[in-house]
């Protein structure tokens, strides 16, 4: 299950990244493997999607999200 | 001891870090550059008890020393390099109490270049709130740090961290954070010799960022690359591999210093907020009422302050041609740079309004749900949600809000970004809208509440957005690249805007308006007087003595004659000259050479325009009646027709030039910095220029 297939509402935990170069902006925003993270909004166009995680809420693009895989 | 002590100020974005700067500095700061490169650099002064003077630089927000923009590299070279001017004693951590653990990222960091440092840990009224506890005692003997606990928006706290910059000690005392050397040992090991670094974390930081860093030299830069191929270094593998583990020892630290007991209870509140602030509907229409209230609160606001500076200015002027001796020098002084300047503050008002509401909009954290929702639509015509911070901005002026776009990471939005901001409506434009809409447009109510006047400018500004976006579209296709962009951003929690901080954000802005375009207008108001009060050869006495002709005292009164006068001499003067040669190629947007004049001098700035007008028009008018430049100008006659000059035709066509030409040296000058090749402000300046004639030329044949 990948992050950017969740709707709203829905959270899981991180499990990896499947970029590299995107892995390491994420992690230092605090989405880390084992983190919990939920959607929390989606964009009034659809795209980009805000999530909370590590106690706070990030905002990414769904191509983006496509990256983070979860358990 | 020193009797002077340097303390930056690092921390992530939206932690309060300005709010503290300004608590510790007060209006005692100071805006200038870092050596070598266009980063604002915050300068601020304060006074420790034991009266040592404290110099705080407020270096850039980031999340990490491995910049993702191009002002955040400043913060590793400024901490890195002794020899850098900005180079602090100490380092204060501005950390987000309810954010701890992102927040610690950048302070183990820093902890490991070796600079002694203080945590200063903010909001923490917010998390005691949000039924989180933190044991800060813990936290401070964990790490071996001061930590001061603050609620900067409630300005407590600044006192204990003033004590506690006063009682650190010398040298860093903090415990080591993760075994960095772990992370690539021969290549730290090679680099820390032969650079002559003694942190290790340095030397690993030198590695990732050497093409970046002005120290370095360009054989010292090859010679890291070398070594990074020779001990097969990956980057992006070591930079994960090392947040990992700092990230380890952040959550073994919080284990044992902070208590969570449930979800915030502020982020719920902001959450249902967002449920109509970026409703699919409602967030749009929101938006639009938001921009349309500040539209109207600028022209409502602003007139009873600006009547009076009006007031003030016209009284000087009358006191100075009565109490001054009459004369060449009075004549300058008065008509010249009195009436010039005049034009100009009288505008203070709306540029502080201005900035006052895009201060406030940023401070409670509605900016970058704009940004959010805006992304996907701005993707589209090649823009990106980010830069909608520089085109909002570009509201109050094109020059900061262009360097802002350094937040954009990807190159080509980047450029289009910088390319289009300036014709987004900046506020040099406002004091020729207001004017131009004042003269031509009916101070009339729409439907009992809607200002007529208000909605022409408010049509302005959205026509210069809707611009804005058609040309970035256009240049999406124009302009090549194949990096990717990204897009991930805070959604910092709801706030109350610090009315301090707007306070100083309208002070500094009206500020810098006041001396930098003063400056350029004193000075141009001068030459102006000048070139219209002078003439080549003797044709200004040959006018003298046309008009000492008997025929003409016959037929006119005194007051006729001079007023004929006035007009030939300027018409035949060297600004009359200057205006009337390019008077064919303006003739067809309806302007005649006097605007031709005003569109020459406010080359250099826009806000000149006003300042020419009511220069020419004192020089051509009436001495003996003062009048404001409003009054001057629509009362200004075609000498042929008798028609008024500024007819909605030509006021119109007026507007929408200036709406769309590059008229700023500084912006030019600035997208030159940005970009670092002549290219981009040349091929900035023609565009606009077609755009803007071409678009004047339609509105005046469609109006007239």
């Amino acid at each position: 299950m990948k992050l950017s297939q969740l709707e709203i509402g829905e959270q899981g935990i991180i499990k990896e990244f499947t970029d590299l170069e995107m892995s390491v902006k994420l992690m230092e925003m605090g989405c880390l493997p084992g983190e919990l993270i939920k959607v929390e909004r989606i964009a009034p166009l659809g795209d980009p999607i805000a999530v909370s995680v590590s106690g706070y809420q990030l905002s990414l693009r769904k191509k983006e999200a496509s990256t983070i895989e979860l358990i | 001891m020193k009797d002077k002590i340097k303390v930056a100020l690092v921390g992530n974005p939206n932690t309060g870090k300005s709010t503290i700067f300004n608590a510790l500095t007060g209006l005692n700061q100071k805006i200038g550059n870092f050596p070598g490169v266009t980063v604002d650099k915050k300068t601020g002064f304060s006074k420790l008890a034991d009266g040592r003077i404290l110099e705080i630089v407020d270096l850039p927000g980031t999340y990490s020393l491995y910049p993702k923009s191009a002002d955040e590299t400043i913060v590793f070279e400024v901490l890195s390099d002794p020899k850098n001017s900005s180079h602090p004693d100490m380092v204060v951590i501005v950390a987000d109490a309810t954010n701890l653990k992102r927040n610690l990222l950048l302070y183990t960091q820093i902890a490991d270049l070796g600079l002694p440092v203080i945590i200063a840990l903010n909001m923490m009224d917010l998390a005691a709130k949000s039924n989180m506890e933190i044991d800060i005692d813990a936290l401070a003997k964990r790490l071996n740090v001061q930590v001061v606990s603050l609620a900067a928006r409630k300005s407590q706290g600044i006192e204990t961290l003033k004590n506690a910059i006063q009682f650190q000690s010398e040298i860093p005392l903090q415990s080591p954070t993760i075994d960095v050397e772990a992370i690539a040992p021969e290549l730290i090991q090679t680099l820390s010799k032969e650079l002559n670094i003694t942190q290790p974390y340095i030397a690993l930081q030198i590695a990732h960022q050497h093409e970046h860093l002005k120290y370095l030299t360009k054989t010292q830069s090859n010679r890291v690359e070398e070594l990074e191929k020779q001990f097969d270094f990956h980057s992006q593998k070591s930079q994960a591999a090392e947040t990992i583990a700092r990230y380890n020892f952040i959550n073994d630290v919080l284990l044992d210093t902070v208590k969570y007991k449930s979800v915030a209870l502020e982020e719920n509140i902001s959450n249902k907020i967002d449920h109509y602030l970026t409703h699919k509907v409602w967030g749009f229409v929101i938006f639009i009422a938001i921009l349309f209230s500040i539209f109207q609160s600028i022209f409502a606001w602003s007139e009873y302050p600006m009547a009076i500076i009006e007031t003030v200015f016209v009284w000087l002027a009358e006191m100075g041609h009565r109490y001054l001796p009459a004369g060449v020098l009075t004549n300058l002084l008065i008509d010249g740079v009195l009436s010039g300047l005049s034009g100009v503050m009288v505008f203070i008002p709306q540029i502080a309004l201005l900035f006052a509401f895009i201060s406030i909009l940023e401070d409670t954290g509605y900016m970058s749900r704009v940004t959010f929702m805006m992304d996907r639509l701005m993707r589209k015509v090649g823009l990106n949600g980010k830069s909608v911070v520089p085109l909002i901005g570009g509201l109050a002026c094109a020059v900061p809000s262009i360097m802002s776009a350094r937040t954009i990471e990807n190159w080509k939005d980047r450029m289009i970004t910088i390319m289009v901001t300036p014709l987004v409506s900046c506020s040099a434009r406002l004091p020729i809208y207001t004017l131009l809409i004042s003269l031509v447009v009916p101070k009339k109510m729409l439907l009992g509440f809607i200002n007529l006047q208000g909605l022409a400018l408010m049509s302005l500004y959205l026509l210069s957005i809707i611009t804005a976006i058609l040309v970035a579209w256009v240049m999406k296709g124009l302009i090549k690249s194949k990096i990717k962009g990204y897009f991930i951003m805070e959604l910092p929690v709801y706030r109350m805007p610090r009315w301090n901080n707007v306070g100083i954000t309208m002070y500094e802005s009206v500020k810098t308006f006041v001396t930098e375009a003063g400056k350029v207008i004193i000075a141009v108001s001068i030459i102006l007087w000048v070139l219209a009060s002078y003439g080549p050869g003797n044709s200004f006495e040959t006018i003298d003595q046309k008009y000492q002709a008997e025929s003409f005292k016959k037929e006119y009164s005194g007051a006729q004659i001079e007023r004929f006068k006035s007009s030939e001499k300027l018409e035949n003067s060297y600004a009359g000259i200057l205006g009337k040669s390019i008077e064919p190629a303006i003739k067809p947007l309806g302007f005649d050479w006097k605007i031709g004049i005003a569109l020459i001098t406010s080359f250099a700035a826009r806000e000149v325009f006003v300042g020419t007008m009511a220069t020419l028009y004192s020089v051509d008018g009436d001495a003996s009646k003062m009048e404001s430049v409003k009054e001057k100008m629509a009362n200004a006659k075609n000498p042929n027709t008798g028609q008024p000059v500024f007819t909605v035709a030509t006021a119109f066509s007026l507007m929408i030039f200036y709406a769309f030409a590059m008229q700023c040296m500084s912006t030019m000058a600035v997208v030159y910095r940005e970009t670092k090749n002549i290219k981009w402000p040349l091929i900035q300046f023609a565009y606009m220029l077609v755009l803007a004639y071409t678009a004047s030329f339609v509105v005046f044949q469609f109006l007239k």
